[in-house]
């Protein structure tokens, strides 16, 4: 009786807690073809787990609560009813295992509908895992038309996106769950994973294998847009980084290329050209700073610029001294990196 | 008496594991200037003075000289030493030191340059890390404590590992129907 | 199931079977000097008797069990808060990973193998003492000097802080540096050494050394599950000693087993570490099971049915456990064939656990156990262990596994199924054997109390973690952002932990006030049917004043009225009878090594090799000096034993 109870309990503060709020970093919440089907699967294995619990209960709770057939005293190897005890638990134990084959059946068609896409016209990128950002590529076969951003996938709705993804140090997972499961990013391995988003919107994704300090502050976004949209965005992305027209740009540029932002990072257009951070050519036009950690503004990208290591400690880029002009000047600058 | 010893034992076990292994995120955003008591030129009236020694924190401390580590390839060392075995310029893995073996020494070469080729870093890597990169570089020949400094060198040799798939031709690891067309725009 | 009649007495050779003696106080006395251990301050580190040393390793794991329980509440603590600032990074992945090597490696393992293993086979199966009596007080000093390592570590900043998994590169010499990484791996070597030791000695103990009678097929179900568990252990232990060892050569000693860049494979030390992993979580739960047989027969009053189709379930589940090390890397981007084959056996694993559970059911259908608290935690185990397998299942199949792998839904799964499987049977045990090893009962009361709260604390913890996976949170992150919507349900998570704080704290309480003021319980409080409760309680030294014979599964309710017993071992010397594995029929006699102190000494010296070698490999041929000499000291026969043994060799001539 109890356990029915809880149970019931159990069920209803999962659907409540599960269906509640549409997240944008949700399993429960697909935006994409794999994640939809998956989404299917979990529900088809939910609704069977639970009427296997509760039926397991309420036998369970039954033979607790159930009247003896002997004093509590005796002691009796076997029962009156051992013969139908037996059959029962063979029939049981059929019914489990034409279920878990049934649940198998319908786990491997959802894999092979997941894999199998056959697309005319893939979109390829690239993604290599850093402590602790995203790496985001998207290779052409013309060189100087490949575009290198950080921390923000963009895509176009509707269309299959073939990820082929490495790492550069330690095992990373990408991982957007309202479009797709996740994939490891393994140093010395190189893995692809199919997905499609179905439906316009900004997904956050994360990083879902330990990595080090600050694992936690890996994330990125995910953005499905129209095709159009895409296309101008890529076109744009494609661009060197112009030069600065006002003077306090300038300065911050050349504040920018004369000390230690160029050793890590590159614009392209300028002699900044080290890949051991980021790329920045296009920063202002990303959403986030620092892995999907903080909003792209002014006032964020300064305290980053000065101490990151207050904001996630451990990570790659050291603090840094100026002073508040040469700081205006070089956040100027990066502003119109657009 | 015996209290004593034991006691002693447990905190200089705890003072040497303490600089070993903290992980100091919080460091000085200052940038990398000439250390005082270094000299920039090798001749000296009147006999060499004595160099004032100074001791460099990260020598201590694993993590900092694996960051060294890390940033040696970064800033791309790599480019003209090698792992330490020298290329364009001088091997670092032996103990010929042309300009000193001091950490003091190492700090002011990587900061002012030194004649034939090696550049200035002054005011491009932060002093912390200049002083980080010292203490990988001392490490490599073996001036470090060994449970300081780390065991092999990943990228010592520069072959290609036959197990690491070639970038051009990707492992798919799911069987597709046809193979990946070039994306066309 | 009718019992069958008296053991012959023909199969009975080399042993007199009496059926009464009348001088049992005078056998006694004869028998407590020989048995006996020194003690005082120095013969506590001489004693060798399986009871001594199992009670040890209880009260050891449990230490750890607090330890890493605290840890658990310093994590909730960190996330009953998005973006806490109460633990940096830096220390909440080593307390993250202390707490996962704790429970695993210092707690689960040597708990629910080693410590119930070492109490309770030999007074179950009707023996003086374990197997090996020396190895095995060889192995508790090892682990405790293991764990004792770990934790001085982690107590001096050098604790461990790359999840209890360890996964390369990242615990490799360029993203691990210092000595954190080293002292785990050579803590998994010590608790390997001691964890494989154990399990030669149980399946000794259990194959040569059961009383008359006890045939296989009626061997307690606790004995079966410990006797598979060893077997798993020996099979599964090599692997992760192999990989430990292998990233411990990578640190220090520059080999290249993991190092992509030289032919090394990241991928590799994932296989080795969970073909152990996989089958160690059936390690920790397959005692569990046994336990719940035990109590479950017990409270029921009948033989467990479907005896036959439970031991077949566990040794099934030992077999496929062995099967399915692949479902933890199943986002790793492996050929999809592969990868359904694992799915196929990681639901074929449920059949056999379903089984057990039918058949338990079916013991208690109709016979309404007596519900006192070691039932209680038994129906809590059901109700828990029930939904994390099921949660299993999902974990199982490919696509889903994808999207929860990782995060807080498989968090929440594998403590179902550990702390379901493991500690629900623990506490039912503690409760259930508690009598036997202290002569005193805990309290119902409190009993009850530890019971609820746990039970509630338990699924407010952990329940919410389900959702919060669906909902995207990763596992092992110190920090969230507030905007995701996790708060509530941590906060939630949080306060279940108080509940579990408290609980475990009315159990200390439990048992510290009863250890003194508890009911006296006398030799055989529940009426339970095995070996042990067939003496006193606490057991004399001697374990049985007589070596019994067993007529059934459950040897006490079975036994004929005037049940024959074993006579004819020598008294003074510690001599026990050894019998043929199948039948349990008397082989032969042996003698079984006195107490010494040079296992504690010899573990000292493992110990120092062990330590040394994180810092030189020269510690490795230096310390295996006075390893080997504490090995020769523990093996050098005594004055007495020799002449003992020639003069029976003399004998044997003159017999001849």
């Amino acid at each position: 009786m109890k356990g029915r109870f809880i149970s019931a309990c159990g069920v209803s503060v999962f659907l409540a807690g599960c269906s509640g709020l549409q997240s944008s970093q949700s399993v429960v919440n697909p935006e994409g073809l794999q994640a939809a089907r998956i989404d299917h699967l979990f529900w088809l294995m939910f609704w069977v787990c639970t009427i296997a619990f509760v039926i397991t209960i309420a036998a369970l709770s039954r033979a607790v609560l159930r009247k003896r057939e002997t004093p509590v005293e005796n002691f009796r190897p076997v029962d009156r009813a051992e013969a139908t005890k037996t059959r029962v638990v063979a029939v049981a134990i059929a019914i489990t295992v034409l279920s878990l084959f049934g649940l198998l059946v319908s786990s491997i068609l959802t894999g092979k509908a997941i894999a199998s896409l056959h697309p005319q016209n893939p979109l390829t990128i690239e993604v290599v895992g850093h402590q602790w950002w995203w790496e985001i590529r998207y290779p052409n076969s013309d060189a100087s038309k490949t575009v290198i951003t950080a921390n923000e996938i963009h895509v176009p709705v509707g269309t299959p996106v073939v990820m082929n993804s490495t790492s550069r140090d330690v095992i990373h997972s990408f991982w957007a769950p309202n479009i797709h499961g996740k994939r490891d990013l393994i140093p010395g391995y190189q893995t692809a994973l199919w997905f499609q988003a179905d439906k316009e919107g900004t997904y956050r994704g994360q990083c879902a294998e330990f990595c080090g300090h600050q694992h936690a502050h890996m994330a990125f976004f995910l953005v499905a847009e129209t095709p159009e949209k895409f296309n101008a965005w890529l076109q744009q992305q494609r661009t060197s980084a112009k030069d600065p027209q006002d003077a306090a740009a300038q300065k911050g540029q050349q504040f920018f290329l004369s000390h230690t932002c160029v050793m890590c990072h590159t614009v392209r257009g300028t002699i900044a050209g080290s890949n051991v951070g980021p790329d920045l050519t296009h920063l202002a036009s990303r959403q986030t700073i620092a892995a999907g950690t903080l909003p792209n503004n002014p006032g964020n990208l300064g305290g980053w610029i000065i101490n990151s290591q207050s904001i996630k400690p451990g990570n790659r880029m050291p603090p840094n001294q100026m002073n508040s002009d040469d700081l205006q000047s070089l956040l100027t600058y990066l502003e119109t990196l657009k | 008496m015996k209290i004593h010893l034991i006691l002693s034992t447990v905190l200089l076990l705890v003072l040497v594991a303490c600089t070993r292994e903290t992980r100091d995120f919080q460091q000085p955003a200052a940038l990398s200037e000439p250390a005082s008591g270094v000299h920039m030129s090798e001749l000296h009236p009147g006999g060499a003075p004595v160099p004032k020694p100074i001791t460099n924190p990260f020598e201590s401390n694993a993590y900092g000289v694996s960051e060294g580590k890390r940033l040696y390839e970064s800033y791309n060392c790599v480019g003209c030493h090698a792992h330490g075995g020298g290329g364009i310029g001088p091997p670092l893995i032996d103990l010929k030191w042309i300009y000193g073996a001091e950490p003091a020494n190492v700090y002011a070469t990587i900061v002012e340059g030194r004649p034939n080729g090696m550049p200035s870093f002054r005011g491009k890597i932060p002093e912390n890390q200049v002083w980080e990169i010292v203490a990988y570089v001392r490490s490599l020949s073996g001036q470090l404590s060994k449970d300081v400094s780390g065991g092999r060198e990943d990228h010592m040799y520069g072959k290609k590992a036959e197990s690491s798939t070639p970038k051009e031709n990707p492992k798919i690891s799911r069987p597709l129907g046809n193979p990946v067309p070039e994306h066309k725009q | 199931m009718t019992p069958d009649p008296n053991i012959s007495e023909e199969r009975l050779t080399h042993v007199e079977v009496e059926h009464a003696t009348d001088d049992d106080a005078t056998l006694h006395q004869r028998l407590d000097k020989t048995w006996s251990d020194p003690s005082g301050f120095i013969g506590w580190f001489k004693q060798v008797n399986h009871r001594s040393i199992g009670k040890r390793y209880i009260v050891t794991a449990f230490i750890f069990f607090l330890l890493g329980g605290s840890l658990a509440a310093l994590m909730r603590i960190q996330l009953a808060r998005p973006e806490n600032n109460f633990l940096g990074p830096d220390k909440y992945n080593q307390i993250f990973t202390m707490h996962g090597s704790t429970m695993m490696f210092l707690f689960a393992v040597p708990m629910m193998f080693e410590a119930l293993s070492v109490y309770l086979v030999p007074l179950m199966v009707g023996s003086r003492n374990i197997a090996f009596p020396r190895l095995n007080a060889y192995s508790y000093y090892l682990y405790l000097c293991g764990g004792i390592m770990l934790f001085v570590a982690f107590f001096l900043n050098i604790g461990p802080d790359t999840g209890w998994f360890s996964y390369v590169p990242l615990s490799g010499p360029d993203f691990s540096p210092g000595k954190r990484v080293d002292f785990w791996a050579q803590m998994i070597t010590f608790t390997e050494v001691s964890a494989l030791a154990v399990a030669v000695e149980i399946i000794v103990t259990v194959f040569k050394m059961r009383a008359p009678g006890m045939s296989l097929n009626r061997i307690p179900l606790f004995v079966w599950a410990s006797l598979v568990t060893a077997f798993m252990v020996i099979f599964a232990m090599p692997s992760i000693m192999l990989s430990s060892t292998m990233l411990i050569m990578d640190r220090l000693v520059s080999t290249q087993f993991f190092n992509p860049a030289e032919g090394g494979d990241a991928l590799l030390y994932q296989h080795l570490f969970w073909f152990f992993g996989h089958p160690e979580v059936y390690i920790i739960f397959i005692p569990g099971l046994g336990v719940v047989s035990s109590v479950i027969a017990a409270f029921s009053r009948r033989h467990v049915f479907g005896y036959l189709a439970l031991v077949l379930s566990l040794v099934t589940t030992a077999f496929v456990g062995f099967g399915l090390w692949v479902h933890h890397m199943f986002a790793t981007g492996l050929p999809q064939l592969g990868e359904s084959f694992f799915t196929a056996a990681s639901l074929m694993i449920a059949i056999p656990t379903a089984t057990q559970i039918y058949c338990w059911i079916a013991t208690m259908w109709g016979r309404r156990p007596v519900l006192m608290t070691p039932m209680y935690w038994v129906l809590g185990f059901f109700f828990i262990l029930i939904m994390g397998g099921l949660t299993g299942i999902m974990l199982a199949s490919v696509p889903l596994d994808l999207q929860v792998h990782d995060t807080f839904f498989v968090v929440a799964h594998f403590h179902y199924v550990l702390i379901g499987g493991a500690v629900f049977p623990l506490f039912a045990a503690l409760y259930f054997w508690f009598p036997k090893i202290t002569g005193r009962m805990l309290s119902e009361a409190a009993g009850k109390w530890n019971f609820w709260l746990f039970f509630f604390g338990f699924n407010m913890t952990f329940f919410p973690m389900h959702i919060l996976g669906l909902r995207g949170m990763p596992r092992r992150v110190y920090a969230y952002p507030p905007e995701m919507g996790w708060t509530a349900m941590n906060v939630i998570a949080s306060l279940g932990a108080v509940l579990m704080t408290v609980s475990v704290l009315i159990f200390l309480a439990n048992v510290f006030w009863s250890m003194r003021r508890g009911a006296i319980a006398g030799d055989n409080p529940w009426g339970a049917g095995t070996l042990e409760w067939g003496t006193s309680s606490p057991p004399p030294s001697y374990n049985f004043l007589h070596i019994p014979t067993v007529n059934g599964r459950e040897a006490l309710w079975d036994a004929a009225p005037n049940q024959a017993i074993v006579t004819g071992l020598r008294t003074d010397v510690r001599e026990v009878l050894v019998t043929n594995y199948l039948d349990a029929a008397p082989d032969h006699r042996t003698e079984f090594p006195d107490a010494s102190i040079w296992p504690f000494l010899a573990a000292l010296a493992t110990t120092a090799l062990f330590i040394g070698s994180i810092f030189t490999p020269w510690a490795v041929p230096i310390g295996a000096i006075p390893v080997a000499i504490t090995m020769t000291g523990w093996f050098w026969p005594g004055k007495e034993e020799s002449r003992r043994r020639k003069a029976t060799e003399k004998w044997a001539e003159e017999e001849a």
